[in-house]
């Protein structure tokens, strides 16, 4: 093992993760969530939300160059690895953001794979302020390289993509599309002639996703390898989601345990009772096991790239159980609250299960590590 | 760890730790050694493991760190070094795992200058075993209702009442003992001393266990004497001393190379191979997707504790100092259970045979190991109460009685 004891967690680092979480709970987060989500309540009924984000906070992220914070200096941004973005995307999901980050952060790992004139022009869009999404997935949903529906034919692309998250706050797709030499990645404009944004009618409220329609559409090609550079970067991908993963996990245990010691019935806080005490101090012990597991994937990405991949799997497994688990127990052990649209476990419940089959689930995870093994 | 991180004392100490484990690693005893030092009996494998315990405390190997007024060797943060290289290496457990892992730590606390003195060298040296004198027939969750008592009389204690489950009691020279000096204060009525097990008053009997093995027992205190020089701690201070001793006992404690039982990434290692070379229906266990399922959750859930206390060192990461080292017993024990049994399933009807049965896979290690994990899920205050600890003492939920 050639990683730093201390998972290459610096003082830059822990700067960063600190400022940026400053700067999120200044945001109040699910408050300026709220407006977005009034008067939905019915599902059959309701009326579509529209898609949130604050997009003066998402300036104030810019100003503060946490979108850019794994784009390499030659690009424009701070050229900091895996460690640092991790940290961010832990923060990110403790505090549920809706925002643009997640894709960009994603989105820089698939492109250093690239190394091309065309993939680094991107990063330096990024760097500016470009809003990205990915569309990597076919309707199956499958998480291979080559599961894409989209077909190029001379850099022009006809499909569809899926599952294509905060599609409403991009302007650009970049896209996995089969040719008759593999797998390649294109970028897309999405006010392009020929492109139709579907927008998915999905459960998470902190999140948007469409599945996008290429009708013949013009675009750029970023790689030729689009196998490889996928390969290469989902480890990134699934410690990334990991964390997010972690980060809410955390903010469950953290409001299921305030809840316990403030509701009273039988004349006691319900915290007294062993049979909520218990299931919090589980919550705990799933959450920390999935945080060390995912700095451990951040710092194997960073300095021991051969261990990656195995890391990686440990995080997201252990990370999709424990974000579907604390979701459970923080619905339950808030009782009859818990399960009312105005309770704000509610909208972490929903993030986590949609966070644990982004980028494999845990069996799907296990399995891939079985044949390391 | 990164060799660029360690000092140059560090990376010398490593080398001379790998090197002389090679060199002087010992012969296997002719009668097999049982899986833990909580379970030995054999005299001859007392002595064997003896030896071994004074060797590697000659060679730097235990009480690394500690300064040599205690019988220390004085190196800089070595201790960790010589922890690690021991339990990679296949060498035998030191058998002095209480007096290493509970009453040095203890002492350190809390010990007065000439009891660490006198008691640590032959702690760190095997010379005198130790154990431990908390739970009693009546206490065993609620320690606290301990009813043992101890009478001052002069410059000395007189101690009456009975201790259960007393691992190495058969072996020990010195008890850590915790009795009842006032009966109307629960937990201030209590005192924690250092007591001589080499006295008529004291009665030791075994007590077997369900996997038919001992290794623990039942003392008897009947007019036995304890100096009040060696009384650890004020009068009334007993229940915070016995805190540190318990902290150091569900593995939050400093350590000076106490090593009782085997790593879980060895055993875990050794059950992903027992389903690769199991067949059942036609196939290796391993190659069945359920059976593959279940054991690499198992292995992601060790190597989670693995990197609990990497991450618990750092200020910064660990939520708060209390918080990874608290849950290291709880979750050991229980995933240490689960592996166990799971290894049951994967040798199927085979798993029924036990020791010494001519047929039995791995000599009956695996029937054997599983009913022994109830050891770690019970004693040292059973996974109930590490639940309560954690939820109290780290999530600050109202205290359960």
């Amino acid at each position: 093992m050639s990683q730093p004891k201390d998972f290459g967690f610096d003082e830059d680092v822990q700067m960063l993760k600190e400022s940026f979480a400053r700067f999120l709970d200044e945001q109040k987060t699910i408050e300026s969530l709220r407006p977005s989500i009034r008067g939905t309540e019915d599902p059959i009924h309701g009326a579509d939300r529209p898609a949130f984000y604050d997009e003066k906070a998402w300036q104030q992220c810019i100003e503060l160059g946490m979108h850019a914070v794994s784009i390499p200096e030659a690009q424009g941004g701070i050229g900091m690895g895996l460690v640092a973005a991790t940290a961010i995307a832990e923060e990110i999901g403790r505090y549920a953001w809706a925002s643009p980050l997640s894709n960009t952060l994603h989105a820089t790992f698939v492109l250093n794979q690239a190394d091309t004139a065309d993939a680094n022009a991107l990063l330096e869009d990024m760097a500016n302020g470009l809003r990205v999404a990915l569309g990597f997935y076919g309707e199956e949903g499958s998480l291979l390289p080559d599961s894409t529906d989209v077909v190029a034919d001379n850099h022009r692309l006809t499909g569809t993509s899926w599952y294509v998250q905060d599609a409403m706050k991009a302007q650009v797709l970049i896209v996995s599309a089969k040719t008759e030499q593999g797998v390649e990645l294109y970028r897309v404009d999405l006010a392009e002639a020929g492109v139709t944004i579907h927008r998915d009618r999905i459960v998470d409220l902190t999140r948007d996703q469409a599945h996008v329609e290429l009708l013949d559409v013009p675009a750029s090609l970023l790689t030729t390898h689009g196998r490889e550079c996928l390969e290469a970067a989902a480890p990134a991908l699934a410690t990334l989601m990991a964390a997010d993963l972690a980060g809410a996990g955390e903010w469950q245990l953290q409001a299921t345990s305030e809840y316990a010691k403030v509701r009273q019935q039988f004349d006691r806080p319900i915290g007294f009772f062993q049979a909520v005490k218990h299931p919090i101090v589980n919550m705990m012990i799933q959450v920390d096991e999935a945080r060390s597991l995912v700095y451990n994937a951040a710092a194997a990405f960073d300095f021991d790239r051969e261990d990656a991949s195995r890391c990686a799997h440990l995080a997201k497994s252990s990370a999709s159980d424990m974000g579907a688990f604390n979701a459970r127990n923080s619905t339950q052990l808030h009782g009859g609250i818990g399960f009312t649209w105005e309770a704000d476990v509610q909208i972490y419940h929903k993030r986590q299960i949609h966070s644990e089959f982004l980028f494999g689930d845990g069996t799907w995870h296990r399995a891939q590590l079985a044949e390391l093994l | 760890m990164s060799e660029r991180q360690l000092s140059q004392e560090q990376q010398e100490f490593r080398e001379f730790c790998q090197r002389w484990i090679e060199e002087n690693k010992p012969d296997p005893h002719p009668i097999p050694l049982p899986q833990a030092a909580y379970e030995v009996t054999d005299p001859s494998h007392l002595t064997y493991l003896q030896e071994w315990q004074a060797k590697c405390y000659e060679a730097g190997l235990i009480a690394s760190d500690l300064p040599k007024i205690y019988g220390g060797h004085e190196m800089t943060e070595c201790q960790a070094i010589a922890s690690a290289e021991v339990r990679k290496a296949d060498v035998p457990y030191f058998i002095n795992w209480i007096g290493l892992g509970m009453a040095v730590p203890t002492l350190l606390e809390c010990g007065s200058e000439e009891q660490k003195a006198r008691f640590l060298p032959p702690i760190f040296s095997g010379e005198e075993i130790w154990c431990q004198g908390f739970s009693e027939p009546g206490a065993g969750s609620d320690l606290a209702s301990l009813q043992t008592s101890a009478v001052k009389e002069g410059d000395q204690w007189v101690i009456n009442g009975s201790k259960v489950w007393t691992s190495l009691g058969h072996f020990a020279q010195f008890m850590l003992l915790l009795a009842r000096h006032d009966k109307s204060d629960k937990y201030g009525g209590i005192t924690y001393f250092l007591a001589d097990m080499n006295q008529p008053g004291v009665t030791v009997k075994p007590i077997h266990k369900m996997t038919g093995e001992s290794g623990f027992n039942e003392v008897f205190l009947d007019n036995a004497t304890v100096p009040d020089a060696w009384r650890v701690g004020n009068v009334g201070d007993g229940w915070k001393v016995a805190m540190a001793t318990l902290t150091s006992e569900r593995g939050a404690g400093v350590g000076v190379g106490a090593v009782a039982t085997e790593s879980p990434t060895i055993t875990m290692a050794q059950v992903i191979e027992l389903a690769k070379t199991t067949r059942r229906n036609g196939r290796a266990v391993w190659d069945d997707p359920v059976w593959r399922d279940r054991l690499v959750k198992l292995y992601e859930r060790i190597e989670a504790a693995v990197q609990n206390s990497r991450r618990a060192k750092l200020k910064h990461l660990n939520g708060g100092a209390m918080r990874i080292p608290l849950q290291g017993k709880l979750v050991g024990s229980e995933v240490g259970q689960e592996l166990h049994h799971t290894a049951l399933g994967i040798l199927g009807l085979k798993s029924a045979l036990y020791v010494r049965d001519p047929n039995a896979a791995d000599d009956g290690k695996w029937p054997l190991g599983y009913m022994n994990t109830y050891t770690g899920t019970i004693s040292g205050g059973s996974s109930e109460i590490q639940r309560n600890i954690l939820g109290e003492r780290v999530l600050g939920l109202p205290k359960t009685k």
